[in-house]
Order: C-alpha cells, then structure tokens, then sequence
C-alpha cells in the first residue's frame, strides 16, 4: 500500500491516517508508514518502510494507526466522549454543590446534617468526575485504539562499561589534580570543618521545645483542691455520692477548663457497696531506698475511691466501668482493672495500675484531694524509672 | 461441584465470585444489625389497690428469683430499695421477666403492659424507697443543650455506648447495649438505677438538667440522617473500614480485571 519514508509532510500519511487527534504526538514515520502492518507478520501487504542502513527506529512499526473494527471503535467513541461530557458536568456540578450547600452558622435546620449532605455531594461529584475519566481513558485504550500487545524490553540497570571507565577515570583526574592525596593538611582540616556542621541540627533539635522536666511526674491536684464533677463542675461530698455503683468523672477545682492540666489530672470516682472496697497497701521501693506510698485504704472517703483516668499503656480515657464485676476498662485496648483492690492491671497491656488519687473531705464536707498523685500518671516514659 | 469445576475457567467467573463475596459480606452484615421498636408510655399514681395488683403479679412472677418478699436469691437480687423507676426499666425494656440466667439481659418485647409494670413498680417502691419514676418534665428534651449533653455523654457514657449510642462489648460476653430504641424515660432511668453493669448516675452527681442534656444529645444524634444512605451501624472505624477494604478493594479489583482482561477474539484476529 504504501512505501512512505520519514517525510511527514507527505499526503500519503495524510491518507493513511485521517482520523489522528490534534493533540497527540506527531507522527512517527513507522507508524503513519503502514497501519496495517500489525507485529511483524503482515503477509507482505506492507513495505518496509526503511531501507538497509535506515534502521534508526525499527521499533516504532509495530504499531498500527486504525482500529480493523472501525465502525465499533466510533460506537466505543462515542460512549468515551459521552463519559468525559459526563465528568465535566460533574465537576460542574462540584463547584456547584460547594457555593449551593451552605454549611456554615447560618445554616437552617441541623448543621451537622447538613454538613453530611454537603460532604456527599461535594464526594459523590468529585468522584463522578475523576471515574468518568478513568473509564473514558479506559474505554479508548480498550475498544478504540488498534489492538496490539507491545512488550517493551528493559534497560539494563547498569551503565555500559565504557561509560563506568570514563567516569572513574573522571574521579580518579579530579583528584590528582585537586592534590587532595598530595595535601594532607587541607585534606584533615576539611573534614574538621563538616563535623561541627553535622552536630548543628542536632542542637536546633534539642531546642525544638521546652524540656518536659518534672512536668510529667506531677500533675495539679494538691492537698485540698476539690473534686468537681466534669460538666457540671459542682463540688460533691459523700452524701451526694451515695449510690453504690456509682462512678463518675471529676476535675481538680479552678482548672476545670484547662484542657492541658486536665489531660493529666483527670480522675473517676466510684462509689461502691459496704466491704467492696479492699484497697491494698502497696508501696514503691524507689532505686534511693525511698518508700513510696502507692496505694492505701486511708485514702478512700466512706467506699469511695479515686483513680486517674488516664490508662497507663498509652493515655486512653480508661473509664469503662462495670458495677457488677467492679471492673475499670480502657475502650482502646481493653486493658482492665480491678477498681475494688487498686486498679491493679487483670487483662491487656497496661503496665501498672492505675494511680490512686488520696482523698478525704474538707471542713465543709467536700470530697478534697489529700495531696497529688503519688506517681506519675498516664503511659511509661524514657526517665520514668 | 462438576458445574463448577467446568466453569471455574471461564473469564466471567472471577466477576462473579467477587460479586458473590460482596453480596455475602452485605447479607452477613445486614443480618447482624437488625432493629426492633418500643415504646412506654407515662403516668402513674400509686394506691393500695394498684400495689396489691402489683404483688400479685410480682409473686406469680418474678418472686421465684427475686423471693416472696423480694428479698433476692443466689440468682436475683434483693429488690427491697431498688425503687419503681429500675422495675420500670427492667420490665419496660422487657429484660424482666428474665428468660434465661446469662451474662446480659437481653430486650425484648415487655411481657406486661403499661398499668401492670406500673402496678410492679409501685409495689416494689412500697418494700423500701429506691428512685422514682421520672416525671414526664424531667424525661423532655424541650429546651435542653445537647451540646453540653455531648460533653457529659462523651465523658461518662461514650465508653461503652459508642460516641453515638450504638453501644459495644464489655467483659465475660455483657455488653453495652445501643441506645436506638430506648425512649427518653427509659435513658433517665438507666442513669438513675445503673441496670447490670452500668454505674449509678444519681441525681444529686448528674442533676436532672444534665440528664436532661444528655437525653437530648442521644435523641438528637440518633435522629441525624444518614446522607450516604448507611449508617453502617455508627459504630465508626470498624465498619467503615470493613467496608473500605472489602468494597473498596472489591470494586479495585473489579476494575483491574476489567482494564487488564484480554480482548476478545474477533479483534485479535484481524491483525494476528
């Protein structure tokens, strides 16, 4: 059919491939050459478009230009153009929904609804227009473009040997004639000269933020701070708190919204029933023969006790209470706690029980803290100890 | 088998197995969170012919438990201030008359009606006090910050009913239970009596105006719409993410399978 050469102004590429979309890449010769030339085994119908000596790009006439199924490839087209118009009009619709939906204050009705409807429709366009592309692109590639398999070999990973010589020989000349083998005084005092250089982020990361120092071991509870209940922030003394089975959330008074202390001092007290509570006395054998009280009936107010609800495996608000069993879950890992003897860990990862707030009433009745926790709340940490 | 067998290979085969896993997936996870509906209605004055109502049907019903003077047993509790707002609860929500002795209670449809559990109540409030059945102005949400019901909801009932009342697992097979049908009434009488396992929120800790809140924080979330058209039990990230990896990862496997399948014959040909 064609004998055509790398000439693209020619009308014989015109002819053979009429349908090219304005846009994509300039004709290579082998293609436009001989569309119906297919991998190799054409029965001759096409010339080879090279001559001997001209193999430059012989690769390229694999491909052919036509679809052989053409009436099928402009039904396919069609279906392809229509999936575009659809994700513009999606897109449109995107833009629209985002001005239309309003979300805002002024919002009528509920606006946690109605943010949920706008997050639906803003998803459900924004979709619509990146699928319909997707399967647009697919559908092309598919049904409309010629069907061929093309297998393309892989580069060998490493550079040709010449190319290996010629840059150590490079390497090799820098260096001689830099002298560097030849003077070892410039030589020692450059890499002095990158030490400091490299210890420079080092200090820049240390001072990223304060130093936590003693912060995490205390927390601002103190001999006398009152327990609120959180929410309401109202004191609370023992007859208020007289159901047994009771547990609630309590906040030392005067930081009640201070989220940052509250993150450590936050505590649950639980009520329980007459001979319940069994409290052990246990104590910490600090590394300096210290005796650290940890946990003691006589901080316990008429079968109420306190503990931190913060869980010491990784600070989830462990505050999962079941009467029955008198058991304190954490819903993160189900670490679980035996509320009646000292929150001492009976399941899942937590290293240690939970603290023990001490407690008792004041002069006017209030349930008060006796002092601050006795050890630090909350997850391990590297200096803990 | 053998229909199997002659059909495995065929290229329609992979769709319809990952169809049919889907579909699998979905029956499963619809078959799971079933809904059921009850409703209470309020009022009631206690006299002595409506506590004599209620012995009666206290001794010919709960009393092989509870005891003839409700007195408990190795298997029930003792009732003898528990109050008529917990047998409101337990008989209202159909827990009690128990079926069998289990880890939890389960709900289901009460036995008596209304006056009856009324009659129960009245007579179990006259052994020894216990907490009241709320009043129809303490249970109405007209009025009340949901917001500040969010508040106390996330810091004290989240844990275990799921931030949005959908409720969760607890130990030894007990567990939380959803809060989707439980009327107003019914969650201030929770809070109140601590029913199995749950702690004792009593008036004086969590005032009736904070109960108030938090019903209508339950109310509200639960009467929220769901846009996308599943709720996915709003449990959050298990069942999302469920969906996410099986629908999701489905539908990419669907699409890969349809970019990357061979063409058909006819087309080959031509070229070949």
């Amino acid at each position: 059919m064609s004998d055509n050469d790398r000439d693209l102004e020619d009308t014989p590429a015109e002819r053979q491939a009429p349908h090219r979309v304005i846009g994509t890449p300039a004709p290579a010769p082998g293609i436009l050459a001989d569309p119906e030339r297919g991998d190799g085994d054409d029965g001759g119908k096409g010339t080879r478009p090279y001559g001997p000596g001209e193999a430059e790009a012989p690769e390229l006439d694999e491909l052919p230009a036509e679809n052989p199924n053409p009436v099928s490839a402009r039904n396919w087209e069609r279906v392809a153009a229509a999936l575009f118009i659809v994700s513009a009009l999606a897109s449109v619709a995107f833009i629209a929904a985002y001005v239309g939906l309003e979300v805002g204050g002024d919002t009528k009705g509920n606006v946690v609804v109605a943010t949920l409807r706008s997050n639906l429709a803003l998803g459900s366009a924004m979709a619509l227009a990146f699928l319909a592309i997707g399967i647009g692109m697919v559908i092309w590639v598919r049904n409309i473009m010629p069907p061929v398999e093309l297998a393309e070999e892989r580069h060998p990973m490493a550079s040709p040997k010449e190319d290996r010589q010629a840059f150590a020989e490079t390497i090799i000349e820098g260096a001689e004639a830099s002298q560097i083998t030849k003077r070892p005084l410039l030589r020692r005092t450059l890499i002095a000269a990158t030490l400091p250089a490299a210890l420079a982020p080092l200090v820049i990361l240390r001072d990223l933020g304060p130093e936590p120092k003693g912060s995490l071991r205390t927390t601002v509870w103190k001999k006398g701070t009152r327990l609120l209940v959180y929410g309401t922030n109202q004191p609370i003394t023992p007859a208020d708190f007289d159901s047994p089975g009771g547990m609630i959330t309590v906040v030392p008074e005067g930081y009640q919204d201070n989220d940052e202390a509250l993150a450590k001092a936050t505590a649950i007290i639980i009520k329980m029933e007459p001979g319940q509570l069994q409290v052990p006395t246990r104590y910490d054998d600090g590394a300096d023969g210290a005796r650290t009280l940890l946990n003691s009936m006589n901080w316990t107010v008429d079968n109420i006790v306190a503990y931190s609800k913060i869980c010491t495996h990784l600070g989830c608000p462990a505050a999962l209470y079941e009467q029955t069993t008198q058991r304190i879950l954490c819903p993160c890992h189900q670490s679980t706690f035996q509320a009646n003897t000292g929150a001492t860990v009976i399941f899942g990862p937590a290293p240690r029980p939970l603290p023990q707030l001490p407690i008792a009433t004041n002069a006017q009745g209030y349930l008060v803290a006796q002092s601050d926790f006795q050890e630090p709340v909350g997850p391990s940490f590297w200096e803990r100890g | 088998m053998r229909w199997i067998t002659a059909r495995r290979r065929r290229p329609l085969f992979g769709y319809a197995a990952v169809l049919l896993a889907l579909v699998a997936v979905g029956m499963l996870y619809a078959a799971v969170t079933g809904v059921g509906g009850s409703t209470a209605s309020a009022g009631s004055g206690s006299s002595s012919a409506q506590i004599a109502e209620g012995k009666d049907l206290f001794d010919t019903s709960c009393s092989s438990c509870h005891g003839l003077d409700a007195q408990g047993s190795s298997v029930a509790p003792s009732l003898i201030g528990a109050g008529a707002a917990a047998v409101d609860f337990q008989v209202g929500t159909g827990r009690m008359p128990l079926k069998e002795i289990g880890a939890e209670a389960a709900q289901k449809p009460p036995v008596f009606n209304q006056q009856q559990i009324y009659a129960i109540a009245a007579y179990v409030a006259s052994l020894g006090g216990g907490p009241a059945i709320p009043t129809d102005q303490q249970v109405s949400t007209a009025g009340a910050d949901a917001g500040n019901g969010q508040s106390l909801f996330n810091a004290n009932c989240a844990q275990c009913h799921n931030y949005s009342g959908a409720g969760g697992a607890l130990t030894d097979g007990k567990y939380a239970p959803p809060l989707t049908n439980a009327t107003n009434r019914q969650i201030y009488e929770a809070m109140l009596t601590g029913p199995e396992a749950m702690p004792v929120f009593n008036d004086e800790t969590l005032p009736s105006a904070d109960k108030r809140d938090i019903i209508a924080y339950i109310t509200q979330t639960r009467a929220e719409a769901n846009p996308g058209g599943f709720s996915l039990g709003r449990i959050g990230p298990t069942t999302e993410g469920l969906v996410a990896w099986l629908g999701g990862i489905g539908a990419l496997v669907l699409a890969a399978m349809w970019i990357t399948a061979k063409r058909r014959e006819e087309r080959t040909g031509d070229h070949g």
